[in-house]
């Protein structure tokens, strides 16, 4: 215990690793977060994007909190439904059965630049005869453009922007520009102020009735943007970090205990048994790790566990030739003759005269390898073997990559796994080599 | 008195085999070579000679951490080489051994109470209190008062008479009836060392403990023994009474060994002591005859040099081997 409060009290005396602590609390706060406000089963449902979940997103938008940089006003993303406007509907019965349904959906438009879509959601209720909508486009400065007429299903889209028909009537422009384009602008300008869309519906039977969305998508959205899929990308760069610290430490603890006993039980017993031991370690030294990883993933599993059982499997001897180096000196110490001389035997040895000795020298080493598995998740990724299901930091990068996102300027999507990348092993970083001056204070002055 | 024998030691010989590349077998390194000697119950003993002579080896073979190549230790009349390999644990767990470094013999990284526990967890001491009794006592027996100060300590918060005295409280924790102790003062300031000699003493005669107490500092010998046993290239050249074997050193090398001891004098500044020539033998390729011929002044030119001495008595009890007594 003792050991312990002083060990706290030499970090305090290394603001980096005072950094580099509060960085990993900081992650792991933020990972115990999103296991609680995500759960696993419904991260894996948003991600795989099920049931138009992410209908409402832009494509490729950027996080919402660029608008806050000076200067710049993108659009962002507006949704108006009838749904949520009980009494806008103006209904006159016409005949038996059939009504008007009549009302208009408004928003302010006050950007400076288009959106980067349109589409309007129809869901309607009826028995056999589905109803018919005509829909009106009316423009601040009193213009009324028709739109193509709709016969929507019990769930249906009109994509405005892809509407070829619509092109033509809004001479040649994509629907979505030549809608809120100022009149003989040129390069097109949105007319800001008040736009409507007038729907004139007739349903056909006693029951029927229908709802209409309209979604005008901006080029932000969120905390961190979306990607091509409209999928919000917090979700990954939220659930990536549990992934990451869970894979990195569970792979560091596995790597570092076997490679440690396993020496221990070479240098203790000696003889073919140590030999044993150094050839399987020198067998893995020369295994190329990366490609057995691709192979396993393309042959075996790409799920992460089977990728982390691979990583530890491969290196259950990698260690051991530094920690050989080491308990071939502690084997020779005075207080082991000691233990025998009182009958301890061969694995209390082991594990409570050998190994505890050079756990403090250890340590270090432990922290700064942690990032070494957080990148080497991020590469698999990278390469294509990633895990299907699980989002991961990698997972986003490899997205970001195979759809060109720096071609196409979408930087925040590389940029922000990357940097949380780049923390977490900047954070481990610093606190292992602090913690490496702490255990090993010969290297204090150096 | 017969009866009263605690160990007996019978034509020992601890041989390590040398190899070359590995498997060829260039010879064997004897180390104890025909050793033989009685212990009583109670009876302090001290093993002399220079350092490379067999007395470590001989300690660690007593102790069971090395198996004898041939010849016989009988322990409170049982031959440790019918042992199995659990009997030889608990054989060793009836012999403490104190060793020559006290900070080398505790591991840095457990406390006072633990490093006093491994033993009675090891050897079956359950019970939490009955662990804290025995601990209590040692550290008690030890002269370590109050014991709850020293309870959390680690090793290098403690002097090295401190440590030396955990050892030994290590050592006698399981209640032994034969203690080891390997040079166990001559790590340690010269201030402390007959401190720690009279407390091993007290204990002894205390706990009628035997005691083998191996040193090369001769002058350290008469407040601890009653018996020596001088060993010189893995053999007993000679054995006897201390006052007997102070006053009378029959054995060239034993007269050379207590001709080098330093006494408090200052007219041994002035003077150069007479000391034999040469190196210690090689334990790989001994000398043939008598391990000491090629330094001893005394050496008759083809006896000497051609046939072992056989141990000639001297008086009663103080043999040697040599044959300056034949």
């Amino acid at each position: 215990m003792k050991r312990i409060a002083n060990t706290i009290r030499d970090i305090k005396e290394y603001p980096s690793a005072l950094i580099g602590l509060s960085i990993i609390m900081i992650l792991i706060a933020v990972s115990i977060f999103a296991v609680i406000y995500m759960p696993y089963h419904r991260a894996i449902a948003l991600w795989k994007g099920a049931d138009n979940i992410w209908m409402d997103n832009p494509r490729n938008a950027s996080p919402a909190w660029v608008n806050l940089l000076p200067g710049i006003n993108i659009p962002e993303t507006i949704v108006v439904d009838s749904a949520g406007q009980p009494g806008i509907k103006t209904i006159t019965p016409i005949a038996a059965e059939t009504k008007t349904v009549d009302f208009r959906l408004g928003f302010d438009y006050t950007y400076g630049e288009f959106p980067k879509e349109i589409n309007i959601f129809f869901t309607a209720q009826y028995e056999e005869i589905p109803p018919h909508l005509d829909l009106i486009w009316h423009t601040p400065d009193g213009r009324s453009i028709s739109l193509d007429s709709q016969t929507p299903k019990h769930s249906s889209t009109y994509r405005v922007s892809q509407s070829s028909r619509l092109q033509r009537r809004t001479g040649g422009l994509t629907p979505h520009i030549g809608l809120l384009a100022k009149p003989g602008s040129k390069p097109e300008v949105p007319l800001q102020g008040k736009y409507e869309l007038e729907i004139q519906g007739l349903t056909f039977e006693e029951a029927a009735d229908f709802e209409v969305k309209l979604v005008v998508y901006g080029h932000v959205h969120g905390l961190a943007g979306t990607d091509h899929l409209r999928r919000d990308l917090l979700v990954a760069l939220l659930w990536g970090t549990p992934i990451a610290l869970a894979f990195s430490l569970v792979a560091a603890v596995g790597t570092t205990i076997f490679g440690l006993i396993f020496a221990a039980i070479g240098v203790w017993y000696g003889g073919w048994l140590d030999g044993l031991v150094q050839r399987l370690t020198e067998l893995t030294m020369i295994l190329p790790a990366l490609p057995i990883y691709i192979m396993v993933g393309l042959f075996v599993s790409r799920s992460i566990w089977v990728i982390l059982l691979t990583v530890i499997l491969l290196s259950l001897f990698s260690g051991s030739k530094i920690y050989r180096a080491m308990f071939l000196q502690i084997k020779e110490a005075h207080y082991i003759e000691a233990a025998r001389a009182y009958g301890a035997g061969d694995f209390r040895i082991i594990l409570r005269y050998l190994i505890p000795r050079i756990i403090p020298t250890l340590i270090p080493g432990f922290v700064t390898a942690i990032p070494i598995f957080v990148f080497l998740e991020a590469s698999l990724a990278l390469l294509g073997v990633g895990d299907p299901v699980l989002p991961t930091w990698g997972k986003v990068l490899s997205e970001a990559q195979a759809n060109g996102a720096l071609h196409m300027g979408h930087y925040y999507w590389v940029l922000q796994p990357a940097v949380l990348l780049l923390i977490t092993g900047l954070a481990f970083a610093a606190f292992g080599f602090a913690l490496d001056r702490i255990f090993n204070p010969r290297l204090r002055g150096l | 008195m017969q009866n009263n024998v605690l160990l007996e030691v019978n034509n020992l010989k601890t041989y390590f085999e040398m190899k070359k590349w590995g498997f060829v077998s260039i010879g064997h390194v004897r180390a104890v070579d025909n050793v033989s000697f009685n212990l009583k119950q109670g009876e302090a003993l001290s093993v002399v000679g220079e350092s490379g002579c067999g007395k470590t080896t001989l300690a660690r073979t007593i102790l069971g951490l090395y198996r004898p190549t041939s010849g016989d230790i009988v322990y409170d009349g049982k031959s440790i080489n019918e042992f199995s390999k659990g009997e030889i644990k608990a054989y060793r767990a009836q012999l403490g051994y104190v060793q020559q470094d006290p900070y080398g013999a505790l591991p840095p990284f457990m406390d006072v109470r633990r490093i006093l526990a491994e033993p009675l967890i090891i050897n079956g001491v359950k019970s939490r209190q009955e662990q804290e009794k025995l601990i209590e006592r040692a550290l008690t027996d030890l002269k370590m008062t109050p014991v709850e100060d020293f309870l959390p300590k680690f090793p290098h918060m403690l002097s090295g008479g401190q440590q030396q005295r955990i050892v030994i409280a290590r050592a006698k924790i399981l209640g032994p009836k034969l203690i080891v102790s390997d040079e166990p003062v001559s790590m340690l300031d010269a201030s402390v060392r007959i401190e720690i000699l009279q407390l091993m003493r007290q204990l002894q005669e205390e706990y009628d403990l035997a005691v083998i107490y191996i040193t090369h500092d001769l002058s350290t010998v008469r407040y601890f023994s009653e018996r020596i046993l001088v060993m010189y290239g893995g053999k007993i050249v000679e054995q006897g009474p201390v006052q007997e074997f102070l006053d009378n050193p029959s054995h060239p090398y034993t007269q050379a060994l207590l001709e080098a001891t330093s006494d408090p004098d200052p007219k041994n500044a002035e003077t150069f002591k007479k000391v034999p020539g040469g190196e210690p033998p090689s334990l790989l390729n001994p000398p043939p005859g008598c391990r000491f011929h090629p330094r001893c002044s005394y050496m008759i030119e083809g006896l000497c040099n051609r046939e072992e001495p056989p141990d000639f008595i001297i008086k009663e009890n103080h043999s040697a081997a040599c044959w300056l007594y034949r």
